[in-house]
C-alpha cells in the first residue's frame, strides 16, 4: 500500500495505491488521522482509484476518516473506487453514511 | 449445494502473521483460476478469504501466534469450497458475531467481515468453540452461465 497526498485550496486529497487489508488499514488510519489534524482541511477526498484490492479493513478506514472529518467540520467523500472496492463498500451500506463519488 | 466429482484439492498451513493475509488470498485465487471463473468471481473469493484469514489472525490469535490452515477443494462442474481453520480463542456467540457491525476489535475494525463473506459467497458455515478455535467454510458456485 502506498499513499500520496495533495493539499490545494483547503482540499486534502489522499490517494491510496495497492492492496488494502488489515495491516495496511492500521497504518493508513494513523497517517490520515495525522494529516487531518496537521492541515485541518475544509474538504477531504479519499481517492481509491489506485486500489488493487480492499476488504472490510478498508471500511474501517473510511468510517474512521469520516468521523475525524466530521469532528473538525470538514466535508468528506470517497472517489474513484474500482469495481471490487465499490462492491465491498456497497455490501456494507457505506453509501448511506458517506458520499461515494 | 450439490457437489460433483472432486477435481482438485490443496492445503496451506501458515503462521498467524499479518503478512500472510495477502499471501493466503492470492494463493486461493491462483488455485481456483483453473476452474476458469469470471474476474468478479475471483475477486469475490479473494475478498471472502481475506476476511476469514484476517479474522483467524487478528481475533483468533489476538495476543499470540498460532497456525492457520486453509484447504481449497474444487468440484465438478463448478464449485469451490474453502475451509479456513484456527485453533485460537474461538467465538462465544457465533450468531451475534455474524451480525453486521458487531466487532470486538474496536475502531480498528468495521464488524462487516461476516456480512461480506455472506454476501460475496453462495454458502457460509461457521463452527466455533471458545478456547478451541474456529472453522469457516466458504462455498462459491462457478458454473453460473457467463455473459458473452
Ligand atoms: N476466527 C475467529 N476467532 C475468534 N473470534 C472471531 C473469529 N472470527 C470472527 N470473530 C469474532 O467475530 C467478530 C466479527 O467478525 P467480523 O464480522 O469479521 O468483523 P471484524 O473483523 O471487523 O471485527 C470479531 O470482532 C470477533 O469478535
Ligand atoms: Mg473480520
Amino acid at each position: 500500500m502506498q499513499l500520496q497526498y495533495e493539499l490545494r485550496e483547503g482540499q486534502l486529497t489522499a490517494r491510496v495505491f495497492g492492496e488494502l487489508g488489515h495491516p495496511e488499514a492500521i497504518e493508513l488510519m494513523a497517517r490520515l488521522g495525522r494529516m487531518i489534524e496537521d492541515h485541518l482541511p475544509a474538504r477531504m477526498a479519499l481517492d481509491f482509484s489506485g486500489l488493487e484490492f480492499m476488504d472490510s479493513s478498508g471500511i474501517a478506514v473510511v468510517l474512521q476518516t469520516a468521523r475525524k472529518c466530521a469532528a473538525c467540520g470538514c466535508r468528506f467523500w470517497v472517489e474513484g473506487a474500482p469495481a471490487q472496492a465499490k462492491k465491498v463498500l456497497a455490501a456494507a451500506g457505506i453509501h448511506r453514511l458517506t458520499e461515494i463519488r | 449445494m450439490k457437489k460433483g466429482e472432486k477435481r482438485n484439492e490443496m492445503t496451506l498451513r501458515f503462521v498467524s502473521r499479518s503478512a500472510n493475509e495477502a499471501f493466503a488470498r492470492t494463493a486461493a485465487a491462483a488455485f481456483i483460476a483453473q476452474m476458469d471463473p469470471t474476474v468478479e468471481q475471483i475477486y469475490d473469493i479473494k475478498t471472502a478469504v481475506s476476511e476469514a484469514v484476517t479474522n483467524a489472525i487478528v481475533h483468533g490469535y489476538r495476543d499470540t501466534l498460532g497456525t492457520v490452515t486453509m484447504t481449497v477443494r474444487l468440484y465438478e462442474p463448478g464449485l469451490a469450497e474453502i475451509v479456513i481453520r484456527d485453533k485460537g480463542c474461538g467465538i462465544e456467540d457465533v450468531h451475534k458475531a455474524r451480525e453486521p457491525m458487531f466487532t470486538t476489535g474496536g475502531a480498528e475494525r468495521s464488524g462487516m467481515g461476516f456480512t461480506i463473506m455472506e454476501s460475496f459467497m453462495d454458502g457460509l458455515t461457521v463452527r466455533s468453540r471458545p478456547g478451541k478455535g474456529t472453522t469457516v467454510i466458504l462455498r462459491k458456485l462457478l458454473d453460473v452461465k457467463k455473459q458473452a
